[in-house]
């Protein structure tokens, strides 16, 4: 085992316990035996008191005690700590032994077998001559005991017993073997563990009683040894707080001992050895802070300790387990709840750990020269076959003096350290150490540090020759560097990979790692990317590029032959690289012209290709891919239709140029990669291949500064043959958008549009191309994607003849309109009605087709042209109704069979002048009280504001519903704008009359009066009075003076009304006065129903007359026009 | 003195790196790399709890056995990074902070100049020379 000399003993890191011996079991062939030992060592959890069991025989012969020594006088210590101490005081030297004997206290042979056990006893006492170790009886029953002081013969035999064996009474046991087993057993652990204790603390007070033998000058190792023993004993007492306290006396002890370079390495060991025990206490403890600055603190001492120049690889071995340790100590600490931070977690020590690794092997390589072979006889070996004491030399045991005893030995033994060393698998080490600190980086977030850790494993693979590993784990953090521009380090990364796919002959990661190399980001000097390109040029030829420099001699050899069957296997010359992810060293930019083409426009692509390195490079083709493959082969170029060498540092355009097809007009095309071969069809061909428009993994970083930059202000001047590289800017992608339309679409309308009409706008289509325009075609009517409503209340049809119906579309589509020849014009009425007020968006989409020629190519192209337009509608009139009485005056309801006024206001809003061609009324409980219903509204146009009045005489007939409220009818208007032809069609615009409510009265009175009367001329007026209730009604009327009247007829009258009948009275009138004259007031009571007022009926009466002035021979004629 | 002495872009890249020549100057590059890793950390911290109060010296990163990392962080998140050699116990935390309040100055005078383009690496006599006097003057 390479390395284990500096692993730490398994004594020194488990945890002490108290060992206590078991004897007189026989688990082998006694079932109950069996089952107390499993009692005692089966399920030993942290509950259970901490001792560690062994079954022993019962003559088992312990570690012979050597004499006890009187006097230190000339006592020299030979060494610090004898390598079988601590596992002779762990395992072989018990604290405790206990003797099991099966005797129940009724035995019938009691007498003997009490004996038998004295001498068992006896025996064991024997074997431990000389050692505090204590003995203790159990004695196995078959009977349950009775409590205690019950049993008589009991306590008596006890005693007995006791005296027989020796024993103090605390030292007996009894253990019935029962059903409660276990429960037993831990009342006995428990018993033991105390004596334990005890011989414990006496073993520390007879170390502790030896100080006062010891003398300063000699004994020096001796106070080290000493505080270590106690502490150790605390440890497997369980006093920790001591134990850590006499570790810590040990330490600083271990550091007063006069150091040379014979024994540097015994105290190293043991300061070592005391520094773990104090860290593991003091994580136990829990204070990590004791233990990191213990650690640290162990450190500072001890790091120039190097002890002897030939053989420092032992130290930086040394160094290196020291922070190994450390760092597993810590980690098991976290393992058992404590928490670890980002700046101080066990990965810093496993690292560091490496890195004395890392010393190791450089020294290992320093000293161990080869071609010494190994000393005979070995001055390793020891008759023991192993050390006496920790940290010494086989070769010079037991001696501590200053210089060593023999320099001959001397020699042979440090060359067999050297030799021996030379065989240690460094790398090994150096990676497991690597691999256990990126596991604890990756927990602690330190991204970075994981990657520089993970960079020194893949170079130490590399050492190793493990070059697929280490290649592995190189390309796995390359791209860390690459993303966050660390060119440095990655171009350091890079030349170890690119050394490791020279010695392992992998072509393609050869190429990869070559091309970066040469890129832009690579810091290697100009002669070193002069030398990678030309290896790269060999390999592209099929040839053995030259050796990496800096390798391993004897691997090149390897190497070289591996390269040589590589090139000699024929096919599979040809390989593609992905370059985007990369920084290779020809850099490509590409990109349409344009982000649109007209299908008629040739489609330009320029592809911008740089190269980085140092001599100029040819390459044979040149291909871009595009979403649509059919025009892949129009970006093609290859070697001899161009040239296509690329200078070191300058930008090279090359151009392409294709016709779209009709089909993709509306479509996007898009790059999808561009291709660069290398090399030829003679040689290895290399694919460069950049996914979209090229660009690779810096060139995003280098045109957001080249955006920034305030040169570029200025570039366009100094450099106006060359392309400004790093703010050319990739276009990927460019829409084919279709032809240009050459004809001219012009509506002509009179807005806004009057809701139900015919809202006629005119389109005019004219021609300005050069070809006749096939299939012209129309779609007009409401724009897609307005609110869904608007779908249902607007029709739009070609046919202005008549008003169209509900079934019209909102949108005509594709209405086809013949073709259109150069310079022709064509014209078009599209009617819409819209049934809803609001603003609505009309679309007007002319399209056609017509051949054209494009670079030769003869194409016909779809072209079309949209207009849209904006109509508000609006209501074209506002139609009022009020009903009144004979007299004009408004009603609130209205009386059967009564005639009344119906007077409708027809107002215009609408900003055209409007044509009211007729009115109706279409009435429904209604009826006409003149012969026929005749509108008054003929021909009658209306301006802005204007109002168009008119007046129906109507009466409502007898209801044998009971509803008060009827429904009047319809109010029919019949209209057009006044500036449409007279073939337009009307509009016909319903309107709802209002109901009425509906009262009955009993009497009615209505006059016959003149229109006017004359002063002092005789107006004769009469009166009707109907009654028109089932009841003969008696009505008194009376007749008012006035004083502008005289008049004649009866007064006061009394007189009765049968039912349906009407009675008359006529009453001369002789007016006094001109003017409008308030008539004499007719009073109408009814007796019999009180309660009806007088005033209803007065309502139906004239009021007023206009008198005219005596005539002066005048005719009327002449009056009415003054 | 320090050994070595960088600032890095926002973004974490370099925009100059400058360490004593006698040693492996990769070796450097990758301390400055790896202590971006406690600066980040640093940096998340302070945003949730403080808000805008934040000092920009963020003190000690972490110690190696062989040098120690201090750094600081400007308000447009550009780290400057101070490597100092352990076993140069005689600098005081004031004094890196007043190295870091210099260093400061001068990066801000170098973003001052209208010709240089924020993102690029430093190419400044001034700052050069800012940086060589708190350097260790090797031979």
């Amino acid at each position: 085992m390479a390395g284990s000399q500096w692993e730490l003993p398994p004594e020194l890191c488990c945890r002490p316990m108290a060992f206590v011996a078991l004897t007189g079991l026989d688990v082998v062939y006694n079932a109950v035996h069996r089952a107390i030992w499993d009692a005692f060592c089966a399920n030993r959890r942290a509950d259970r008191v901490p001792i560690s069991f062994k079954v022993l025989p019962g003559d088992h012969e312990y570690p012979k005690c050597r004499t006890k020594r009187t006097s230190y006088e000339w006592y020299i210590p030979k060494g610090i700590l004898k390598t079988g101490w601590m596992n002779k005081h762990l395992n072989l030297v018990p604290a405790l032994v206990v003797l099991f004997y099966e005797l129940d206290w009724d035995d019938p042979q009691w007498k003997e077998k009490q004996s038998e056990c004295a001498t068992k006893v006896e025996i064991v006492r024997t074997s431990l001559q000389g050692r505090n170790t204590k003995v203790a009886v159990v004695l196995i029953q078959k009977k349950t005991p009775l409590p205690p002081g019950e049993d008589l013969v009991a306590s008596e035999r006890a005693s007995a017993l006791c005296n027989a064996c020796d024993l103090s009474g605390k030292s007996l046991f009894v253990l019935p073997h029962t059903d409660h087993l276990v429960g037993y057993i831990i009342r006995l652990e428990n018993a033991f563990y105390e004596h334990a204790q005890t011989y414990y603390y006496t073993e520390i007070r007879r170390v502790k009683s030896h100080k006062e033998f010891l003398n300063k000058t000699t004994h020096q190792l001796l106070f080290v040894r000493h505080q270590f023993k106690i502490a150790f004993f605390s440890e497997l007492k369980q006093d920790t707080q001591n134990a850590l306290k006499y570790y810590r006396t040990a330490y600083s002890l271990v550091h007063e001992l006069r150091a040379h370079e014979t024994n540097m390495l015994e105290i190293k060991t043991m300061a070592g050895f005391i520094n773990y025990k104090i860290c593991r206490l003091c994580f136990q403890h829990n204070t990590p802070l004791d233990a990191i600055a213990q650690f640290r603190k162990h450190i500072d001492l001890c790091k120039k300790k190097i002890g002897s120049a030939e053989l420092a690889f032992e130290h930086a071995a040394w160094m290196s387990k020291q922070f190994q340790s450390f760092g597993e100590l810590f980690d098991e600490a976290i393992k058992l709840g404590l928490t670890a931070i980002q700046t101080q977690n066990p990965g810093f020590y496993y690292q560091q750990a490496a890195c004395y690794s890392q010393d190791r092997k450089q020294q290992a390589q320093q000293l161990c020269q080869g071609g010494l072979s190994y000393p005979s006889p070995d001055p390793l070996d020891t008759q023991t076959g192993g050390l006496d004491f920790y940290g010494q030399r086989p070769w010079r045991q037991g001696h501590q003096s200053i210089d060593p005893p023999d320099a001959e030995k001397e020699k042979t033994g440090i060359l067999a350290l050297q030799i021996k060393e030379r065989d240690v698998p460094h790398s090994e080490l150096i990676i497991a150490l690597l691999s256990n600190a990126v596991a604890q980086f990756k927990k602690y977030k330190c991204p970075r540090m994981k990657s520089h850790l993970m960079v020194q494993m893949g170079e130490e693979y590399y050492h190793a020759k493990d070059y697929t590993k280490a290649l592995k784990l190189l390309d796995y953090v390359m791209c860390d560097y690459r993303t966050e521009r660390w060119w440095a380090l990655l171009t350091s990364i890079l030349t170890t990979a690119l050394r490791c796919a020279y010695l392992m002959a992998s072509v393609k990661d050869y190429i990869l790692y070559c091309m970066e190399l040469l890129g832009r980001a690579s810091t290697l000097k100009e002669e070193q990317k002069s030398k990678i390109e030309k290896n790269l040029i060999k390999v592209l030829m099929n040839e053995v590029p030259d050796a990496e420099p800096d390798c391993d001699p004897s691997s090149v050899g390897a190497a070289r032959s591996l390269w040589t069957d590589r090139m000699a296997l024929a096919g599979s010359n040809e390989l593609t690289v992905e370059v985007q992810d990369y920084i290779p060293f020809i850099q490509c930019k590409s990109r349409f012209q344009s982000p649109s083409f007209h299908v008629d426009q040739p489609i330009q692509l320029q592809v911008f290709l740089r190269a980085d390195c140092p001599h100029p490079v040819n390459f044979h083709k040149l291909a871009v891919s595009l979403s649509n493959q059919e025009y892949n082969q129009w970006c093609v170029v290859e070697a001899g239709q161009e040239n296509m060498t690329l200078s070191p540092g300058k930008t090279k355009c090359y151009n392409f140029s294709f016709v779209a097809k009709t089909e993709d007009v509306g479509k996007k095309i898009e790059m999808t990669g561009v291709e660069v071969m290398l090399g030829s069809d003679t040689g290895r061909c290399v694919f460069l291949s950049w996914r979209g428009a090229g660009g690779d993994a810096a060139s995003t970083h280098e045109a957001l500064q080249a955006s920034r930059s305030s040169r570029r202000w200025g570039r366009g001047l100094e450099s106006r043959q060359d392309v400004d590289w790093d703010g050319l800017n990739l276009q990927p992608s460019t829409m084919i958008i279709s032809r240009v339309p050459k004809v001219s679409v012009q509506l002509s309308h009179q807005p806004p549009a009057l809701t139900n009409e015919m809202f006629c706008i005119s389109l005019t289509v004219q021609s300005q191309e050069e070809n006749v325009a096939k299939d012209v075609k129309l779609t007009a009517g409401l724009k897609p994607g307005q609110d869904a409503n608007l779908g249902q209340s607007t029709h739009v049809t070609l046919d202005g003849s008549k008003v169209c119906d509900e079934g019209s579309p909102a949108l005509l589509p594709d209405v086809p309109l013949g073709d259109l020849k150069p310079g022709e014009k064509l014209e078009k009425c599209v009617y819409i009605r819209c049934v809803s007020t609001g603003p609505r968006v009309f679309l007007f989409h002319v399209a056609y087709s017509i051949s054209t020629t494009v670079e030769g190519r003869h194409i016909v192209c779809k072209c079309h042209k949209d207009e849209t337009v904006t109509i508000e509608t609006v209501v074209p009139f506002e139609v009022s109704v009020k009903f009144v009485s004979t007299k004009f005056e408004p009603l609130d309801r209205v009386a059967v069979e009564i005639p009344f006024l119906l007077m409708t206001d027809v107002l215009s809003s609408s900003p055209w002048p409007l044509m009211l061609s007729s009115s109706s009324l279409q009435l429904q409980t209604m009826t006409s009280n003149t012969a026929q219903l005749q509108s008054q509204l003929h021909e009658v146009v209306l301006q802005t504001g204007e109002c168009a009045s008119e007046c129906f005489c109507l009466r409502c007939p007898v209801q044998t519903s009971n509803s008060s409220t009827v429904a009047t009818g319809q109010y029919l208007i019949s209209w057009r704008r006044k500036s449409s032809g007279a073939d337009s069609p009307l509009v016909q615009t319903t309107v709802t009359l209002p109901h009425v409510i509906l009262e009955s009265v009993p009497l009615y009175i209505h006059a016959d009066l003149p229109s006017f009367g004359r002063v002092r001329e005789s107006l004769p007026v009469r009166y009707h009075i109907e009654n028109r209730t089932g009841l003969v009604q008696e009505v008194e009327m009376a007749v008012e003076p006035s004083d502008a009247f005289m008049f004649s007829g009866l007064k006061q009258v009394r007189l009765r009304i049968l039912p349906g009948s009407e009675q008359q009275m006529l009453y001369n009138y002789y007016p006094l006065m001109a003017g409008y004259q308030t008539l004499p007031q007719l009073n109408i009571s009814l007796p019999r129903c009180s309660a009806s007022n007088t005033n209803a009926l007065r309502r139906f009466l004239p009021q007023r007359i206009f008198v005219k002035p005596q005539g002066r021979e005048l005719d009327d004629a002449s009056i009415a026009a003054a | 003195m320090a050994v070595c002495i960088a600032v890095i872009a926002k973004e974490n890249y370099p925009l100059y790196i400058r360490s004593v020549p006698t040693q492996n100057e990769l070796k450097f590059h990758y301390t400055v790399h790896t202590s971006l890793d406690v600066v980040e950390e640093k940096i998340s911290a302070v945003g949730k709890s403080l808000g805008d109060q934040r000092e920009l010296y963020l003190g000690l990163l972490y110690p190696t056995e062989d040098y120690k990392v201090y750094g600081y962080v400007t308000n447009s998140k550009v780290k400057f990074v101070i490597v100092v050699d352990s076993s140069n116990t005689s600098l005081r935390d004031n004094e890196i902070r007043s190295m870091f309040r210099k260093l400061h100055n001068s990066f801000t005078d170098v973003m001052c100049n209208p010709f240089h383009n924020p993102g690029d690496s430093i190419q400044s006599k001034a700052f050069d020379g800012i940086v060589s006097g708190m350097m260790v003057q090797t031979g």
